[in-house]
């Protein structure tokens, strides 16, 4: 049972940073239809500006805000630049040109900062609790509670704001939402900021737990994709859902199966997933127009 | 001279032509070897060009298919002690049929759901490679025995230029001989609407999966030469960034154009060799180049170029 519950918090933990990716995903995907790669990157710049700030003497928090905005203007800068341009191109045009930015990205971190791999202490000390035998690091918790968070705020912003409504119109129908006076471009713009800000909050939120490099941005990309794939591409709910569950699958998987395939088990499952319900745990059905 | 670029075999001319006359320029054996290496890239374009650009169906994981033919030639005849020739018949084989047995489900996916499918199948591939260590040395790779024909031994930058030329201008020919016939007919229909080909009398499940088998083929193909060229196969042959490194050439060089494949090939592999002395910017250049070209040249090289031809004459 210790075991189970080991398995399951650290599944979660890990759940929740696939979860706030898949979320950035998921806000860009909607208001743009573009899947963005370089979403792991906001990921990378969020740990990575912190620890490099941090180290020349910023105290941890104002080194986080740097962090934030440091991976906002990336965010907007990659829209203004790549994106915008472009817009009209195929799918597999936009998915070069994400990929395209994330090779950038990394290729920058590389040099600006350096190639080593690196860590921030615990915010609130490293001594695990003990909850029902499994040892939990207060870190893990502050992730949990920290993506909570920023789910909590998104839905607020989304539902309670008129910029996050112009959002949410923007997804369901960009040219009625250009009739009704809404500047499409500009919530285009917003949904890259926004995304951005999530995943770097989640790349500072990790580093302590799973340490950082110019590199981490690939793989977590990767696997935010799967898990808001799993979800239902496009579907808020889902891409919490989904991540979650990729967490916990690789964490039991593992833990019972194999360590070593544990990356691999995230994606037998999505494969089986999409084999047997083609839209995602959440999604519906589309209907192609001839 | 229009004419005869549009024509299916004009490209094969055109190719051959290259093939055969590009080594009066090459001064010396390290370019002959980047030439090579140039083929038997664009031999795997040519094939994903057949899938993405005729067919219209996306895969980011044809590494994976890269990586079997690659292995094969390694793990043949070093633990299984298959002559090399026929590990690659086995390996290219096998890849064909992995492509048969995943096709179906695979392909009736669409979009990102499609590639997110077939990312997820290339990462397995390269996945089962690093951890079976046993059998592939894990992330170190392992050495490939040089290729032995009836006692001639393939080796050298050079024997493997005219290798690797001679095939790609045989698999370029297969592939103009499948796009003019009814098959590419097929293809295209699917491209432009499933649901007007099915009304067609189209058997969309079934051409969709023919260009999945053959590309995969070209690539498990071009996967062993690069491998007994190289003498060295790594899990990185059949990584997430290869498939991309497909992609992008296909789409780079133009999609639906052969000799795009060709020519995307030539400048992603050409590219870092020169990018090189930047050793450190390399990725900051290389990124930027696949930004710039996908914003500002859509069609493609090849075809934008054709359309700017026509135009202006």
């Amino acid at each position: 049972m210790a075991e189970f519950l080991q398995f399951a918090f650290s599944g979660l933990t890990v759940g929740a940073i696939y979860a706030l990716v898949a979320l950035g995903f998921t806000l860009i995907y909607n208001a743009s239809d573009v899947i963005n790669f370089a979403q792991g990157e906001f990921v990378m710049l969020g740990g990575m500006v912190t620890v490099f700030a941090v180290a020349a003497g910023v105290p941890l928090p104002l080194a986080a805000l740097l962090a934030v905005a440091v991976a906002v203007a990336v965010g907007v800068t990659l829209h203004r630049l790549a994106i915008e341009p472009a817009r009209g191109a195929s799918a597999v045009t936009l998915i070069i040109i994400t990929i395209g930015a994330s090779i950038l990205l990394r290729g920058v971190a590389a040099v600006v900062f350096d190639k080593g791999f690196h860590s921030l202490p615990a915010f609130a000390g490293s001594e695990p609790w003990q909850i029902g035998g499994a040892a939990v690091l207060p870190q893990s918790l502050i992730v949990l509670v920290g993506a909570g968070a920023i789910v909590a705020m998104l839905w607020v912003f989304l539902t309670g704001t008129m910029l996050g409504k112009a959002l949410i119109a923007t997804s369901a129908n960009r040219l009625a939402a250009r009739l009704v006076g809404i500047n499409t471009g500009a919530i285009v713009g917003l949904s890259f900021a926004v995304s951005a800000a999530i995943g770097a909050i989640g790349g500072i939120l990790m580093t302590p737990i799973t340490l950082t490099s110019y590199d981490v941005g690939t793989l977590l990309a990767l696997k935010g994709f799967a898990a808001a794939m799993l979800g239902g591409m496009g579907n808020p709910i889902g891409a919490v859902l989904g991540g979650l569950l990729v967490g916990l699958l690789e964490s039991f998987g593992a833990g019972y199966l194999s360590s070593q395939y544990k990356d691999a088990i995230a994606f037998l499952v999505i494969l089986a997933v999409l084999f047997v319900m083609p839209h995602g745990l959440v999604g519906r059905a589309g209907v192609e127009r001839v | 001279m229009r004419r005869f670029a549009a024509s299916p075999y004009g490209v094969v001319v055109l190719i051959a032509v290259l093939v055969a006359a590009l080594p009066a320029v090459l001064p010396t054996t390290f370019y002959v070897r980047i030439a090579a290496l140039v083929f038997i890239f664009a031999l795997a374009v040519v094939g994903l060009n057949l899938l993405m650009g005729f067919a219209g169906q996306v895969s980011l994981g044809h590494a994976g298919f890269f990586g079997i033919g690659a292995y094969a030639v390694a793990i043949g005849p070093t633990h299984l002690g298959i002559p090399s020739w026929a590990a690659f018949v086995i390996g290219v084989a096998l890849a064909a049929l992995i492509a048969f047995l995943v096709g179906r489900p695979i392909l009736r996916l669409k979009g990102h759901y499609l590639a997110v499918a077939t990312l997820g199948l290339g990462i397995l591939i390269a996945m089962v490679m690093t951890n079976e260590a046993a059998w592939t040395g894990g992330p170190d790779g392992m050495p490939v025995p040089r290729l032995e024909l009836f006692g001639w031994r393939v080796r050298g930058p050079v024997t493997w230029y005219w290798v690797s030329g001679i095939t790609l201008v045989i698999g370029a020919w297969i592939a103009a001989n499948l796009i003019a016939s009814p098959t590419g007919r097929a293809f295209r229909a699917i491209h432009d609407s499933e649901t007007a080909a099915r009304v067609l009398g189209v058997d969309v499940a079934r051409y969709k999966l023919l260009a999945f088998v053959l590309s995969a083929a070209y690539a498990a193909v071009a996967g062993a030469y690069l491998a007994l060229f190289d003498g060295l196969v790594t899990p990185d042959s059949a990584g997430f960034l290869r498939s991309i490194e497909f992609v992008t050439m296909a789409v780079l060089g133009g999609l639906g154009s052969i000799f795009g494949s060709v020519v995307g090939a030539m400048i992603l592999t050409v590219l870092p060799q020169v990018l090189t002395v930047f050793h450190d910017y390399e990725h900051i250049a290389l990124g930027a180049i696949m930004i710039v070209f996908m914003i500002f040249l859509r069609a493609g090289i090849v075809p934008s170029l054709l359309t700017f031809l026509r135009r202006s004459s």
